[in-house]
């Protein structure tokens, strides 16, 4: 049997000598700390146009995170990438040759990938943060204030918790083009759509991207939220349940289908 | 040693292998041989538990491919030479699946350089030839050292040069003792590298014999006749005579008539009581190619048309047909310029190369036997030297 650890090497020599690794990691990162960034800028010149309710209820945290409604679909890009690619490529047949334990296979690349994800993530969201309350002047919180920190590696966290999640799709879908052309949509556009749409939101609000992106959240409610059944952590739980269907779902396909 | 015990995979109402069973033994090269579509491959992928079989089972070393421990050093394949992600090096690639069966980084330079890699070792997949894919392919599956070889259909897209090394390898794989399972829907590259034929039309077995066993068996002796020609009535006289004694009578394109199923002699005096002068009359043995060809479109017939087609035979079907030339590679070049440089006079071929010749009786191919053999054997000595 191959042994995880060295099913964990190769993952990681797979990953690491791709180019779309670097540059969706690398999308990532930069998309959400430059749209984060600019909004923060944009945010601290308009400060005083706001509503009253919504100066009330400002979450500076938040608003250094709204470079990931973007930055996420590089995110979901780079898990789809990981799987779908053995497919696409066909060497999948290769892979599965030579690990033919299918759960060794997949939960040892998705380890390696979602870590690294994870890692990006971090970076990402710490970065994001240090760089929008930098432009947000004098509205500007800091990491030490109450639930902050947590909002911080919450953010991270989510980014990681997105490109386990299209993982799990790829390997369901087992096609990139596919998966990319029901997740992207459906996170830029579907899910925000029916958040705004009542009646919708109900449902909207357990999606995996609505649920998760409560984590990082400081101000409970801010700026005229509709206030959610559940709170930051409970968020991410149902997030993780999403994550733990789409990877179940991918290893049953993995382990009945034809490769 | 690869066994299989009654398979089948059925797609729908589709069925790709039906009730196969055969052996693949250690130590001398098995050709799985069919026509495309025949279920070679879909065989192959059940052998590696890619495709799960519908009914039957088929074992490596007595163990189903999916519960073997560290399954790469055991059994190496290459089943798509484009099964790779063109965005990762060459070394890279097998560096990955090196890893996964914890063999060495130094064993990836060395089976880079024993398929002649060495030099594009950093280049992207991508960019390569299809020859150059066979070669990557070829190195993965050599990769871990391994007892078992599978290769689906490996002198694709390779040129000539690289037909031959792929020959030698295969053979001195098998001399070594490891059990090689090679496809092909080409009967004379067979003819040349393997020693067992495994035959097998729409999913069924239709041979499981030697080499020399399937020549003696199926290309089948026949008697040409020629009438005078411009008399086209003493050939249909002779034709209702031969078809009346049980003989089986095919037209050649010269007018010449083929006949099967009577010897020499009962048609010299089929032809005298019919009252019918010959002008040829002489025994010919039809080509392991055209016998193959005959054993698999039959197997194809009885499935797929109904009866009144079957009734006109296989004639039309078949490609017109030059009997009488000597069976080649099948790449079939003009005769190589004569080697400037003379070959040793004993080249150091492993056991198995000097069949190729004799298989074949051509002496376009030992020439190439003879040129190619020392540098092809001396590579491959190397590498199984290293991974010892």
């Amino acid at each position: 049997m191959a042994s995880v650890p060295a099913v964990l090497r190769s993952e990681w020599t797979k990953i690491r000598t791709v180019a779309s690794t670097v540059w969706t990691l690398a999308g990532a990162l930069v998309v959400t700390v430059a749209v984060g960034a600019g909004l923060s800028a944009l945010m601290r010149a308009q400060f005083d146009n706001l509503p009253e309710f919504e100066r009330a209820t400002f979450d500076p945290t938040v608003i250094s995170f709204s470079g990931m409604v973007l930055g996420q679909l590089a995110m979901v890009v780079f898990g789809v990438l990981v799987v779908g690619t053995e497919y696409g490529s066909g060497m999948i047949r290769t892979s599965l040759a030579a690990v033919p334990q299918r759960a060794t296979f997949l939960f040892g690349k998705v380890t390696v990938a979602g870590l690294l994800a994870l890692a990006v993530g971090l970076v990402t969201s710490f970065l994001s943060f240090f760089v929008g309350q930098a432009l947000l002047g004098e509205h500007r919180t800091s990491i030490g204030e109450e639930n902050v920190l947590r909002a911080v590696i919450g953010g991270g966290l989510y980014m990681g918790l997105m490109a386990v999640f299209s993982m799990g799709v790829a390997a369901m879908l087992r096609s990139s083009m596919l998966s990319l052309g029901i997740l992207v949509p459906f996170f830029f556009l579907v899910s925000q759509i029916l958040s705004a749409v009542p009646g919708a939101k109900e449902v909207a609000r357990y999606f995996p991207d609505q649920a998760g992106s409560k984590i990082m959240q400081v101000v409970p409610n801010a700026m005229g939220q509709d206030p959610a059944p559940y709170g930051p952590w409970g968020g991410l739980g149902i997030m993780l349940l999403w994550v733990a269907a789409a990877l179940a779902g991918g290893y049953v396909v993995l382990k009945k289908r034809d490769a | 040693m690869i066994e299989a015990v009654r398979l089948t995979k059925r797609y729908g109402a589709k069925t790709a292998v039906d009730d196969l069973s055969f052996q693949v033994r250690p130590g001398v090269v098995t050709g799985f041989l069919g026509p495309n579509g025949s279920g070679k491959s879909t065989t192959m992928r059940m052998i590696l538990g890619l495709d799960r079989p519908t009914s039957g089972r088929v074992t490596i070393g007595g163990h189903p491919f999916r519960e073997l421990p560290n399954a790469p050093r055991q059994v190496g394949a290459l089943l798509d030479a484009r099964a790779v992600h063109g965005g990762r090096t060459a070394r890279s690639h097998l560096l990955a699946l090196a890893q996964l069966a914890g063999i060495p980084a130094r064993r990836v330079d060395e089976v880079l350089g024993v398929v002649g890699l060495q030099d594009v070792a950093r280049r992207r997949s991508k960019g390569f030839s299809l020859g150059m894919g066979q070669r990557l392919g070829i190195a993965a599956a050599l990769l871990g050292d391994p007892q078992v070889l599978l290769f689906d259909e490996p002198v694709n897209g390779l040129d000539p040069e690289g037909i031959l090394w792929v020959r030698n390898l295969m053979k001195a794989l098998a001399a070594e003792g490891r059990t090689v399972f090679v496809s092909s829907h080409l009967m004379s590259e067979m003819a040349l590298t393997a020693d067992h034929l495994v035959v097998i039309g729409r999913g069924r077995l239709l041979a499981d014999m030697s080499v020399r066993e399937f020549i003696a068996t199926n290309s089948a002796g026949f008697a040409r006749v020629r009438t005078p020609a411009g008399e086209p009535e003493q050939r249909e006289k002779l034709v209702a005579a031969l078809t009346g004694a049980g003989g089986f009578v095919l037209s050649e394109p010269d007018g010449a008539l083929r006949v099967t199923g009577l010897p020499l002699p009962r048609v010299s005096d089929l032809a005298h009581d019919a009252g019918v002068r010959l002008w040829e009359l002489s025994p010919h043995q039809a080509s392991l190619e055209e016998a193959y060809m005959r054993m698999t479109q039959t197997a194809v017939d009885y499935r797929s048309t109904d009866d009144r087609l079957a009734e006109l035979g296989p004639v039309p079907e078949q490609p017109p047909v030059v009997p009488d030339v000597p069976l080649e590679g099948w790449y079939a070049p003009p005769p190589p310029a004569p080697v400037p440089v003379p070959a040793p006079a004993a080249p150091p071929v492993p056991a198995g190369a000097a069949a190729a010749p004799a298989a074949s009786g051509g002496p376009a191919d030992a020439d190439r036997a003879g040129g190619g053999g020392p540098q092809q054997s001396r590579t491959h000595e190397s590498s199984t030297e290293d991974a010892r």
